[in-house]
């Protein structure tokens, strides 16, 4: 089974302080990871680290076996991986049209030449109104982000993500600020989105324990810089001494079997197999 | 061009902040077609006034595409200006070569030659550490032209001639040649490079430009090359600041430092905000709107300065789109009482 991404023994320190210890995870083709752990336990510095924004003190990420340590956004869009964030994170004039077109001109490498025609583009086009329709966003399409309700700007947000066709994406949180009863339904939209769009691989961030245990292939706990637990839902949740660490709650729902990333039946048995 | 594709599709769907979007262009050809008309009823003092319109129009179109596109706010422009009138007076004066195209090419090559560099180091930053970047830049080219008084005749200036157009020399007075065949020039000159600008603003290169000015960091995720789109949108700028000032220069017949003084950086940025950074069409109604409204109040007052203070004071209070946002707000609601 393949390997999308692979963190292996990452230390990342400020001066004195070890911000991550000896971190190790992978995320394999089809597969749903979530990285949980409370406030100040390194989770902002992995994502940064695993998305090449910071080079790792030492150790090594790979995404498709090549070093992806402190590449810079622009080319770890252009490698595949895409990421989205915790807070809306919009181009406020920007129309739907236009941010989605943002990420599809430069997948397509279409800014080399100035005076390229952006309108008549029909590949933009084309690939800008896949996403709208993905994301339910086709009759917000000429709208500016700033007139979008929260929660279609948080849906735009990942959209635009999408539009560069990632094999992976990482999401910070994505139904912070989303109220409770809309969170399934983003939750659900997202992981129909990633399996339309040919994501391979999710790694969220998330404080909420129900949306965890419902989506997530494997929980990655982190405490203190360290990895504390990399455990299937089943597991994770079945240790009260390991969810107290992590959030301090009730073991929440496990999540029904057929909400995930893979549907058919060959992957589903290739990531029982792995896990 | 693309506009009868843009316009119909405006017409269907797209609610009014694309359609006034897609109508920067016919704002801007109907002003062309005015100031092509304008020789036929206009008295030859206004048409003198026409032509530094034309040359400051221009540089505006790039100024634009640094201040309202990409969102940084240079405040040493006036420093291509400079380049391309003293490359028109080296030209003319020092080497003999009066082709007004090749006084062109060479306003653009020493403006590109000078853009990479200066840009380089000034995009790595933004805001105000932008701003004092630039105008730290056209501070030392004023005082490089003011000092080497061998060179660039010091506060003297260089002497710019009458240039050659299209190879064809023109008889008869200076103000015949400005406002009969320069004046035309000039125009076709404003014409061609706002089309031009009007096909950058609209291509994939000009969204991301877009899309770092709302939300560099998210752009970046995108794909979109920050540092290397703000660079080239810098250069652009800079050609186009440089093709102004060589008009701007023949029309003053000389090139003096006071060219790049800060005064003249502000100058452009007051245009911008008069116009409206947010519109295509901002820098040419800005432009224009600077050149008459000055030529009106210095010819009634000696404190021209402080009535121009006190109308930039008024935009921004009250019209933070300048006049293309209150014309474009007028229309609007024109168009749904009607």
């Amino acid at each position: 089974m393949t390997t999308l991404l692979e963190a292996r023994t990452v230390c990342k320190s400020y001066g004195d302080f070890h911000a991550l210890t000896d971190v190790s995870l992978s995320v394999a083709d089809g597969e749903f990871i979530s990285i949980v752990g409370p406030n100040g336990a390194g989770k902002s510095t992995l994502v940064n680290v695993l998305t090449g924004l910071l080079r790792p003190t030492s150790g090594r990420v790979a995404f498709r076996g090549t070093d992806i340590g402190g590449i810079g956004p622009v080319e770890l869009a252009r490698r595949g991986m895409a990421r989205g964030f915790q807070l809306v994170n919009v181009f406020p004039e920007l129309t739907v049209r236009e941010t989605l077109g943002v990420a599809a001109s430069s997948r397509l490498k279409r800014t080399g030449n100035p005076l390229r025609s952006l309108v008549r583009d029909r590949e933009i086009a084309d690939a800008v109104e896949e996403v709208a329709e993905i994301f339910n966003l086709r009759h917000r399409l000429d709208q500016p982000a700033r007139a979008l309700s929260q929660g279609e700007k948080k849906l735009l947000d990942v959209a635009s993500a999408f539009a560069l066709k990632p094999e992976l994406i990482l999401i910070d949180e994505p139904t912070s600020g989303v109220s409770t009863g809309d969170k399934h339904s983003i939750m659900e939209l997202l992981i129909d989105a990633c399996r339309k769009a040919g994501v391979r691989g999710i790694i969220q961030v998330e404080h909420d324990m129900d949306l965890v245990a419902r989506y997530s292939d494997r929980i990655v706990a982190l405490q203190a810089g360290r990895v504390l637990a990399d455990e299937k839902p089943e597991v994770f949740f079945k240790d009260p001494a390991l969810i107290a660490a992590v959030v301090g709650t009730r073991p929440p729902q496990l999540r029904p079997k057929a909400a995930n990333l893979n549907t058919s039946s060959e992957t589903a048995s290739q990531r029982s197999a792995a896990c | 061009m693309s506009a009868p594709h843009i316009v119909e599709s405006t017409a269907l769907a797209r609610p009014a902040a694309e359609a006034s979007r897609a109508s920067g262009l016919w704002a801007f050809l109907v002003i062309v077609a005015a100031m092509a008309a304008l020789p036929f009823f206009a008295s030859t003092y206004t048409l003198t006034l026409m032509v530094p319109f034309f040359a400051l129009a221009i540089a505006l179109l790039g100024f634009n595409l640094l201040f309202g596109y990409t969102g940084l706010l240079s405040f040493g422009h006036a420093m291509f200006l400079s380049i391309g009138a003293y490359s028109a007076a080296v030209m003319t004066s020092k080497l003999g070569i009066l082709s007004f195209e090749l006084i062109l090419l060479v306003s653009i090559a020493a403006s590109v030659i000078i853009a990479v560099p200066v840009g380089f180091l000034c995009v790595r930053y933004t805001r105000i550490f932008f701003g004092m970047l630039t105008l730290a830049f056209g501070m030392l080219f004023h005082s490089v032209l003011y000092k080497f008084y061998g060179i660039t005749g010091g506060d003297q200036g260089m002497r710019v001639l009458r240039p050659l157009l299209f190879g064809m020399e023109f008889e008869g007075g200076k103000t015949a040649f400005l406002t009969g065949p320069f004046y035309y020039y000039a125009l076709g000159l404003l014409t061609a490079l706002g089309l031009l600008m009007w096909r950058i603003v609209r291509s994939p290169f000009g969204l991301h430009l877009q899309a770092i000015r709302e939300n560099a960091q998210k752009a970046s995720y995108l794909g979109v090359e920050v540092t290397r789109m703000r660079l080239s949108a810098y250069v652009i700028s800079g050609v186009y600041g440089g093709i102004g000032g060589a008009i701007l220069a023949i029309t003053i017949g000389l090139a003096d430092p006071e060219i790049v003084y800060w005064t003249q950086s502000g100058n452009l940025v007051f245009m911008a905000v008069l116009g409206g950074s947010g519109a295509f069409i901002g820098p040419v109604v800005g432009s224009l709107a600077f050149v008459l409204l000055q030529d009106m109040v210095m010819s009634v007052t000696q404190y021209w300065r402080f009535v121009m203070g006190a109308v930039l004071i008024l935009l921004v209070v009250f019209f933070p789109g300048g006049l293309s946002g209150i014309a474009g707000g007028l229309f609007t609601r024109f168009k749904r009482g009607s």
